[in-house]
């Protein structure tokens, strides 16, 4: 049963098993076991990062491909839930239509730039993904008239979830109101499309995947049309970040360009996906739990510290809290040399 | 006979997982030209490409005038005077013909009686001078290829099929110019399919087989032998 | 050999489009000009956005020659290039402000004499960072494209750091050297001086850049080893050391155009590297991976574009910059000078 749900690719650890059940069951259990505004909006985070990430190894891992395009495509999905609500009036119809609309241009435009690069150079790939979405970002926060700019769209979603809906009185201590709904929305969206990438990495397309990441050479030797399963696993990598965005916007009623197409969140999703492990899949749950984590409540602690060493020089501002991704990227660099397969690749290994 | 130029010494060497040489033993005489012959695919290009350094010898020694040259990179090999002349020729097309000799003569200016005297063998490359060597005909490219490993005298020459897929008029303008470069007591190493070619240049010939040396001796013994050719390389010579 | 009697081939005349094919490239250039000139017709405004136009070019050539030129001799393709711009800024930035007295002073003389010795501060500091950055980050990881570019990207995120450590993260404001300052009015249009200067500069870089890589042995063996590295070597040059020299040259290039690009929009930020990677990659694509004089009319092309178009539209700027890229890329899927490998 639990073989067919994690289409057969099982975690192949103790370890990794019994890490990855924790986090299914704080996750699931995230707003009556961590009661809290802060700290049930850092697991929702972790659920909508989870599948983010995790259509980006689709991407990286698996097919071998690097995009800087990521976050443009978590954008769309959550500025098309913005844009629905906002046009459509509050309601699930707008929800739903604006996440599969986003889905929709965020796969249409995966699938230009994927034939315009991917037919060259897959190195190509990588440029002009950093380039179109760097251009879409700055076109996003100067069209204000339709995006509210850099200050981003503030919109209703229905009124099932919001705090203001009670079904009922309290279970558990916890109010069981709109807000409660909408974490169990996300999370369960996010379990889906979990699981959905997990069955598309195992499936033959997954394999087909995996060869040409190994040797496209050879795969096209062999009658495979690389460049079309290299731009089909780009518009599918697209249309799920798009739908990780939404579900991101549905969460936090407001999008912007900070939270969903700046570079920062691309750094982080490179480094979630690197430090999980790269083409693993599981390695997007651990990856993004641990920065999410560690982002939230470590970064107070590297503040701390370098309050604590205040009058050295240098030594305070390398260790101020806005510093962070200083070290994240030394973390980084490391991991790319010494784990190439991240923490998941170490605890299968051992 | 003294001792040899070159010799390796149980060479093995592997290409990804396929092991291509398995311990050859090659000697090369000083001043004359050594046939490396054999089917296609049975290691002559990896022998020299092993030689130059392009490829590295897992086993074995490669010794240059006794001085071991195994492990040495690429460029420095080179230096101690081997000239290479790869299969594809090796060109560089988007510079000249000049610059493609300038570049060839690393010890320096051209020196230009030498240059004439490569002008004399193949004066394409005079009337050429200033083109872009991708501009070139099959046979001027190849003509290039070997006047840059002429260009300056080398210790050791290492050609590889000079006269592939060339017109039998060019054919000969190689052959005379190879022989030419004989006359001057160069010691060379030849891969040649073309057998009149090979019969006319060749001192001694060394046959391979499957990453190995199969036979070696005087080539006149080979050219005369039609059963040994029979043997060795599964088809008589002298039918080409 | 003799000729064949009977057999008299005749070339068939070339079409116009045919002659022309080679020269196109070059030829965008002024028909990009001519048609801003259509779109604008304004005349002295035209004439001020191309000069404009053409010292952006000129700067964006500066940083983007030496990732070409790495990336064709090594198939090296770094993404951290753009940290050699915003160091070579701050250093060329802070060199000019501790040297006050010679900028704030009317003299052009001395004015060129302080952004001179701020070249020199800044490609010496961005040339050792090269060195450094070739050691530590890029050989580990040769000949593997994937690591290549995330390896970069880490280094890149390390580097707009540390600037922020050693300089603090608020942006630097700086003001041209006092001679440098103002415009020259030409048929109607300001021409500002420091663009001009720009313009002569990146000119005088790229035609000794486009010198030593035709008639010296070092260039020579660039070009040879952008073709085929392993003949280079068989002939008897350290391929290796080149490379490393030419990353070194490269780095000190972008140090230089970063200064160039901090005096020209007169703030220096530790971001500024990243949000010249855009453009930088855009020529680079366009020019044609390894070919110094694509990588040059292509910066040309991204400049004008963008200035025209920053002036008719400022919102679409960029993307018409994108789109500049995908016209480009239908015309010649390996950009318009592409480089012929020998395998």
């Amino acid at each position: 049963m639990i073989k067919a749900v994690l289409s057969g690719d099982m975690p192949r650890s103790v370890v990794l098993a019994s890490i990855l059940g924790l986090i299914l069951f704080c996750l699931a259990l995230a707003p009556f076991l961590f009661p809290g505004v802060r700290t049930v909006d850092t697991a929702a985070r972790i659920c909508v990062f989870v599948v983010l990430v995790a259509s980006y190894d689709l991407l990286l891992g698996y097919g071998g491909i690097v995009s800087f395009a990521h976050t443009m495509f978590f954008g769309i999905g959550a500025y098309g839930v913005a844009l629905a609500s906002t046009h459509l009036g509050r309601g699930f119809d707008a929800l739903a239509g604006g996440a599969l609309a986003g889905a929709g241009v965020a796969a249409a435009l995966a699938f230009v730039i994927g034939l315009f690069s991917l037919r060259v150079r897959a190195i190509f790939f990588a440029m002009i993904t950093l380039a179109v979405a760097s251009a879409v970002a700055v076109l996003v926060s100067q069209l204000s008239g339709l995006t509210g700019g850099e200050d981003g769209l503030t919109f209703q979603t229905p009124r099932e979830l919001g705090p203001a809906f009670k079904f009922g009185d309290e279970l558990f201590g916890v109010k069981l109101n709109g807000k409660l709904l909408s974490y169990y929305l996300v999370f369960t969206g996010s379990l889906i499309l979990f699981l959905l990438m997990l069955r598309v990495v195992n499936s033959p397309f997954g394999r087909v995947l995996q060869a040409i990441r190994e040797n496209d050479f050879r795969a096209e030797a062999i009658g495979y049309r690389v460049v079309r399963y290299r731009v089909a696993a780009t518009c599918l990598s697209a249309a799920v970040a798009a739908l990780a965005g939404s579900l991101y916007a549905i969460w936090l009623r407001y999008v912007g360009p900070d939270t969903t197409l700046s570079m920062e969140i691309m750094i982080d999703i490179l480094l979630m996906v690197v430090i999980g492990g790269m083409g693993t899949m599981y390695g997007a749950v651990i990856g993004a739990t641990v920065l999410v984590l560690a982002q939230n409540y470590l970064q107070n602690l590297m503040g701390a510290a370098g309050s604590a060493i205040e009058g050295l020089p240098v030594l305070p501002q390398l260790l101020d809290a806005d510093r962070w991704l200083l070290w994240l990227g030394v973390l980084f660099i490391l991991s790319v040399y010494f784990f190439p397969t991240g923490i998941v690749g170490r605890l299968r290994r051992s | 006979m003294s001792d040899p130029i070159l010799r390796l010494e149980g060479v093995c060497t592997n290409i990804a997982q396929y092991h291509i040489l398995q311990g050859v033993e090659l000697e090369v005489p000083r001043g004359a030209v050594t046939m490396l012959l054999g089917r296609n695919g049975v290691g002559k290009t990896t022998t020299l490409r092993t030689i130059i350094g392009h490829w590295r010898a897992h086993k074995g020694r490669v010794l240059l005038d006794g001085q071991d040259i195994t492990h040495m990179p690429t460029p420095a090999i080179a230096r101690t005077g081997v000239g290479f002349v790869p299969e594809d020729m090796g060109i560089f097309a988007n510079l000249t013909v000049e610059e493609n000799m300038v570049l060839a003569a690393v010890s320096g200016p051209i020196d230009s009686a030498r240059l004439d005297w490569v002008f004399q063998a193949f004066p394409p490359l005079k009337t050429f001078w200033k083109s872009e060597a991708g501009n070139l005909s099959g046979g001027q490219k190849q003509m290039l290829s070997i006047a840059r490993a002429m260009v300056e005298e080398r210790r050791l020459y290492l050609i590889d099929e000079p006269t592939k897929g060339l017109a039998p008029a060019i054919v000969s303008t190689m052959a005379r110019a190879l022989r030419e470069l004989k006359a001057q007591g160069a010691s060379i190493l030849l891969v040649e399919q073309n057998f009149s070619v090979a019969r006319a240049l060749g001192d001694t010939a060394c046959v391979m087989d499957d990453g190995r040396i199969v036979w070696s001796g005087a080539m006149s013994e080979l050219a005369t032998d039609a059963g040994l050719q029979e043997r060795l390389m599964g088809l008589s010579m002298d039918a080409h | 050999m003799s000729m064949a009697p009977e057999h008299a081939p005749r070339m068939a005349r070339l079409s116009l489009a045919q002659r022309l094919a080679p020269w196109m490239p070059v030829l965008l250039v002024p028909i990009l000009i001519v048609l801003g000139a259509v779109a604008i017709p304004n005349t002295s405004s035209w004439l001020t956005l191309t000069v404009s136009g053409l010292a952006m070019g000129m700067m964006i050539f500066l940083m983007a020659s030496g990732l070409t030129l790495v990336f064709g001799l090594m198939d090296v393709i770094n993404f951290g290039h753009g940290a050699f711009v915003s160091v070579g800024a701050f250093v060329g930035v802070s060199v000019l402000l501790m040297l006050g007295g010679m900028t704030g002073a009317p003299s052009l003389a001395l004015n060129l004499a302080a952004m001179l010795l701020a070249v020199i501060g800044a490609m010496l500091a961005t040339g050792a960072m090269g060195w450094a950055f070739e050691k530590v980050i890029v050989q580990p990881v040769y000949g593997h494209h994937l690591k290549q570019i995330l390896v970069t990207m880490g280094g890149l995120i390390v580097v707009e750091q540390l600037i922020i450590v050693l300089w603090g993260p608020e942006e630097i404001y700086i003001s041209r050297p006092e001679a440098l300052k103002g415009a020259i009015t030409f048929a109607g249009a300001a021409l500002e001086k420091y663009r001009l200067v720009a313009v002569g500069f990146g000119l005088v870089v790229f035609a000794v850049m486009r010198w030593t890589l035709r008639r010296t042995k070092i260039g020579l063996i660039v070009r040879a080893g952008v073709e085929n590295g392993e003949m280079v070597q068989a002939l008897g040059y350290r391929l290796r050391l080149v490379f490393v020299g030419v990353f070194i040259a490269g780095s000190a290039l972008a140090g230089l155009g970063g200064v160039m690009w901090g005096l020209y929009q007169e703030v220096v930020t530790a971001h500024m590297g990243n949000q010249a990677m855009i453009l930088i990659f855009i020529v680079v694509i366009i020019g044609g991976l390894g070919s110094v004089e694509g990588c040059f009319i292509g910066a040309l092309l991204v400049g004008l574009m963008q200035n025209y178009v920053a002036f008719l539209e400022p919102k679409v700027a960029l993307i018409s910059n994108i789109g500049l890229m995908v016209a480009i890329l239908m015309w010649r899927p390996m950009g318009m000078i592409p480089v012929v490998k020998a395998k």
